[in-house]
């Protein structure tokens, strides 16, 4: 009973340190940390099986916030229940928050010197184009039909234009989503509701979908 | 306050959906409407975020934390941007995983990824449009126009690594500006 008391312990530290290596490698988020954390917790330390990434990244991909923080919490908890998930999580979260952190200690003390001024603009020029890039990559996979292709305009629309809750419309999604396969589904339309297999592997190949 | 900020985050973490540049549009409804930060601090903001590792969205919650109450403001934020996921995803990992493939499931993100998209294009323009009712063409707009487009290039034809895009810009920036 105090040896597998012991086991659990070390393996919430193994987690912990695992993770906080992961954590700074997160440039650029998203997919792209998907493979380094395959070859740490796969290949690295067999804490997962290769078939189980396939549900760890739908799992992570769809429910809310980043990819890498919630690969972060499934493993975890997947290895030592809740306590492995915040483990795993805080570990994460600590490198980036420290950086961050140091960062805008840095940035605004030189604010004011003209170069960093500048280079602060260029990337500030820089995260607008990753945007529009995002927008593109994950329309090309949302939006496949006139149904989507109203939603995505809507949504804009009401953002523009009014000052809605936000939550109406992650919530209004959905529930679209429901009534218009319903409705496709009464009038005998055949409703498809995801784009081809083949190009929701592709998202895969795109690290920056998410970031 | 700190239970204040916490709260905003954790509101804006539990709709979180998309990851990251989605939720940018989010965030800068709920913290310059309620007068925390002006838009233009906001941007620097986001930009120091996207500089550092991790998600674009964590970073910023973190650094607006930080800018209302330093360090305990940081982590009050941030705890809250991250509780919903970390929730959400213990309780898909213990019995979600088997409703994947439930039709209304699938309805709902059928309906939910185009609104997603919708956030995006939302906060790409709004971020990129930037202090409004300035004259749009003026030298430093069109200098950013013009790294905004050599990223763009720089990304989808060359795949550039978008850490290295984000780098070169500042370099960019430093010449142009």
């Amino acid at each position: 009973m105090k040896m597998k008391h012991r086991e659990y312990l070390n393996k919430l530290v193994q987690l912990f340190v695992v993770f906080l290596k992961l954590g700074p490698s997160t440039f650029g988020g998203g997919y792209a940390m998907i493979t380094a954390i395959e070859r740490e917790v796969v290949e690295k330390k067999s804490w997962l099986k290769q078939d189980e990434v396939g549900d760890m990244v739908s799992v992570a991909g769809s429910a809310p916030g980043g990819v890498a923080v919630n690969s972060a919490a499934y493993i975890g908890y997947r290895l030592a229940g809740t306590a492995g998930a915040v483990i795993a999580v805080t570990g994460i979260t600590l490198p980036t928050l420290l950086i961050v952190l140091i960062l805008s200690v840095f940035g605004t003390m030189y604010k004011d010197v003209p170069k960093v001024a500048a280079a602060l603009k260029g990337v500030h020029a820089a995260v607008v184009a990753l945007i529009i890039l995002a927008a593109y990559r994950v329309g090309r996979s949302s939006i496949f039909d006139s149904a989507t292709l109203v939603i995505t305009g809507l949504t804009v629309l009401v953002l523009f234009f009014t000052s809605l809750n936000s939550v109406y419309l992650i919530l209004g999604g959905p529930a679209a989503g429901v009534a218009v396969i319903i409705i496709k589904h009464a009038l005998g339309i055949s409703a498809v509701t995801e784009k081809d297999v083949k190009d929701n592997q592709l998202e895969i190949n795109y690290p920056e979908y998410y970031i | 306050m700190l239970w204040q900020l916490f709260v905003v985050f954790l509101k804006i973490g539990s709709i979180s959906f998309g990851g990251g540049y989605a939720i940018i549009a989010l965030i800068q409804r709920e913290v310059t409407d309620n007068g925390w930060i002006q838009p233009q601090k906001f941007q620097e903001l986001v930009a120091l975020a996207g500089m550092s590792p991790g998600s674009i969205a964590t970073n910023t919650a973190t650094l607006i934390g930080y800018s209302q109450l330093g360090l305990a403001g940081a982590a009050a934020a941030t705890a809250g941007i991250i509780l919903p996921s970390l929730i959400i995803v213990i309780l898909c990992a213990s019995f979600f995983l088997k409703m994947q493939g439930n039709r209304w499931v699938r309805a709902s993100f059928y309906g939910l990824r185009p609104v997603i998209t919708g956030f995006i294009i939302y906060a790409a323009v709004h971020f990129g449009a930037g202090g409004s009712g300035k004259p749009l063409l003026t030298w430093p707009n069109l200098g950013m126009l013009i790294i905004c487009v050599l990223c763009l290039t720089a990304v989808l034809k060359y795949k550039l690594h978008p850490f290295a895009a984000i780098l070169l810009s500042a370099v960019c920036g430093i010449v142009i500006f």
